[in-house]
């Protein structure tokens, strides 16, 4: 019994369900929102270092031995991930505290916040791809409601194309599995990658791998399918674009890593170039979409977009080195993009709109935010010593290794064109000074409960701000051991053996044997 | 039955497909509930119909006789037929709130969040 793997999917339900009971007490679901994160954050450091030390960690439940129940099993990636998902519960959940309206905590924002995080970290842990796609289910169900929370014209017409194109891609998502079960008669990933080789249509193994890679693609937001994403983040309260923009991109995109590299180890003959040239698309497409923008969400929306080309390029060069980088640039991105968005609440919060034009003078009015937003934003450019240094400088080194040396150049220019849109903000809303115009209706006041207009208590936003802003430091000046982390996570991807004999145990023996034997001879006799 | 069916699913497929791309929002939604149905049927096919044969095991043995229905696909059909319920119930939902504000049953004018 390892209750480590379980408890990070169990705690977020858990406290899902003590806000629900708590339904009309505010104060109540606001506890248990940061004390249910706060718990969430201790147990996914307990399963990192049960995984540290011994390579996997897995939990068969119901007692079910794989490949007949559903696993969950932890590997470093799904670790990492899962510290990252608790980080970002947390932060999120303290700026919510100051951020959100009651109007919406009314509505069960908490409740739905938790759900989303239970969907997260199942997908993370899960090792049966069925069971992925419940979670992802569980996962979008939540973002659904939590987008449209507040009902406003903009969030209708965001949430629709939101909402179509992540069905259409989980209905992808369940035809694949369809197939994949008709072929190999089974659901749990890791005897799928062992029968998977012994398959007797290789050609249609292909065709499943580009299905996965489509359906995944569009969660996680790859060009040509990333259209959902920038017409709807921009639209809910901050805290709920933060909360998206950190985590919900970066499940597809784990899921990509966790199905090349299991699964689909094979068709990368064919499935490489695919990748790689979407990734190198996405990476121009997203990055270019942001510069023509003048909505600080909608840029930095964008470069959401932009960025997933960089995980993506990472899978695709598929050597150790660069699925290292790949995964560096996914723990900086969570870090640093969840903070950007957390940092264009507060000047909307001053200044009343998220308008480049309309702001301005913020260097001078709060400093230290400047500060944060300086660290944040340079680091998404890729400027040393900062996090996003390092895991740029990782790819485009595993890129020249790979003799991809066009996708490497591009890779650099679009660092360059993220820092334009990045110094567009910096002149815009911290440089310039107020526009005349800016009568800024909201400065400093908020509606409280009774009506009264009361200061915002700013402070509980600018914590997470700077928390995070110290990480993405944090996480420059430590390059060298998380690096190391990261080949771990490098190694174990593309030696997959380990994964499937941490998760089958001694049935790895009885099923190759049963591969070994073709069916007609196994009635016979 | 398994080419009937197949030919049946791609049919669904390929309406749900057309429905999807017409302007109309109400249409968007049959075509994600068509879509729906026939990924369910596609996984009953694809995992092989086997006809009356339940998968029981008979007293007294362990392993039920001869070739029987498999079960785990009708379990996940299951679990994908509640889920697509869940969520498309909360798409209708979702078309009705986004037409009483915009007052359009058009995608055409829901572009405001486009540029």
């Amino acid at each position: 019994m390892r209750p480590e793997v379980a408890l990070p999917v169990l705690l977020p339900l858990l406290s899902g369900a003590i806000s629900l009971l708590f339904w009309r007490s505010r104060p109540m679901q606001r506890f248990t929102a940061v004390a249910g994160n706060l718990a969430l954050m201790v147990v996914s450091l307990w399963l990192f270092t049960s995984v540290y030390q011994e390579g996997y960690v897995t939990i068969q439940m119901g007692g079910w031995e794989a490949p007949y129940g559903i696993t969950l099993v932890a590997d470093m990636l799904s670790a990492v991930m899962i510290v990252l998902t608790a980080l970002i519960g947390l932060v999120i959940a303290v700026y919510s505290l100051a951020s959100t309206g009651p109007d919406h905590e009314k509505f069960g924002y908490y409740p739905l916040m938790h759900l989303l995080l239970a969907g997260v970290s199942g997908a993370f842990l899960t090792g049966d791809i069925f069971n992925l796609y419940v979670w992802f289910e569980v996962m979008l169900v939540a973002s659904f409601a939590l987008l449209i929370l507040g009902g406003e014209k903009a969030q209708m017409e965001g949430a629709i194309k939101y909402v179509t194109l992540n069905l259409l891609a989980s209905v992808i998502f369940l035809t694949a599995i369809g197939l994949l079960y008709g072929m190999v008669g089974t659901l749990n990933m890791a005897d799928i990658a062992l029968r998977l080789h012994e398959a007797e249509h290789q050609g249609m193994v292909e065709v499943l791998a580009v299905m996965f890679m489509v359906a995944f693609g569009i969660k996680a937001a790859a060009f040509p399918l990333f259209f959902w994403l920038p017409a709807s983040y921009h639209t809910p309260p901050v805290a709920v674009s933060a909360l998206f923009a950190g985590l919900l991109t970066k499940v597809g995109v784990y899921s990509l890593f966790r199905v090349f590299t299991l699964m689909f180890d094979d068709t990368m003959d064919y499935t490489q170039d695919l990748l790689i040239w979407g990734a190198t698309l996405t990476m121009v497409t997203g990055v270019l979409g942001a510069a023509a923008q003048y909505e600080f969400r909608r840029i930095l929306s964008f470069h959401i977009v932009s960025q997933i080309g960089y995980m993506i390029l990472g899978l695709a060069l598929y050597t150790p080195l660069a699925i290292a980088g790949g995964v560096f640039a996914i723990m900086h991105n969570i870090v640093v993009k969840t903070n950007l968005f957390l940092i264009s609440g507060i000047p909307r919060r001053l200044q009343g709109t998220y308008q480049l034009k309309k702001m301005g003078g913020l260097y001078k009015e709060r400093p230290w935010l400047a500060v944060a937003f300086f660290l944040s934003a340079f680091s998404l450019a890729g400027i040393p010593p900062l996090s996003g240094f390092f895991a740029k400088f990782v790819i485009v080194r595993a890129g020249i290794e790979a003799e991809a040396y066009v996708v490497t150049g591009i890779a650099l220019a679009v660092g360059f064109m993220t820092l334009y849109s990045m110094v567009k903000i910096w002149n815009e809303v911290f440089w310039k000074s107020l526009p005349e115009d800016n009568l800024v209706p909201e400065r400093e006041t908020v509606v409280g409960d009774d009506g009264r207009m009361v200061k915002p208590n700013l402070w509980l936003m600018t914590l997470p701000v700077g928390v995070l802003a110290a990480m993405s430091l944090l996480i420059g000046v430590f390059a060298e051991p998380l690096m190391g982390l990261m080949n771990t996570i490098g190694e174990q991807l593309l030696n997959p053996q380990g994964y499937i004999e941490a998760v089958l145990g001694d049935n790895v023996d009885v099923i190759e044997a049963l591969i070994e034997t073709p069916a007609s001879e196994e009635v016979s006799p | 039955m398994e080419p009937l069916m197949a030919v049946a699913i791609g049919f669904m497929y390929a309406a749900a497909i057309f429905l999807m791309l017409r302007r109309s929002i109400v249409k968007l939604v049959i075509g994600l509930m068509l879509l729906t149905n026939a990924a369910n049927l596609l996984i009953f096919t694809s995992a092989g119909m086997t006809r009356g044969a339940p998968p029981l095991i008979p007293e007294g043995m362990l392993a039920p006789e001869g070739v029987v229905a498999d079960p785990l696909p009708q379990a996940v059909v299951l679990t994908a037929i509640v889920i697509a319920f869940g969520v498309l119930a909360f798409a209708v939902v979702l078309i009705r709130r986004a037409y009483e504000i915009v007052k359009a049953d058009d995608l055409d004018k829901m572009k405001d969040t486009d540029t």
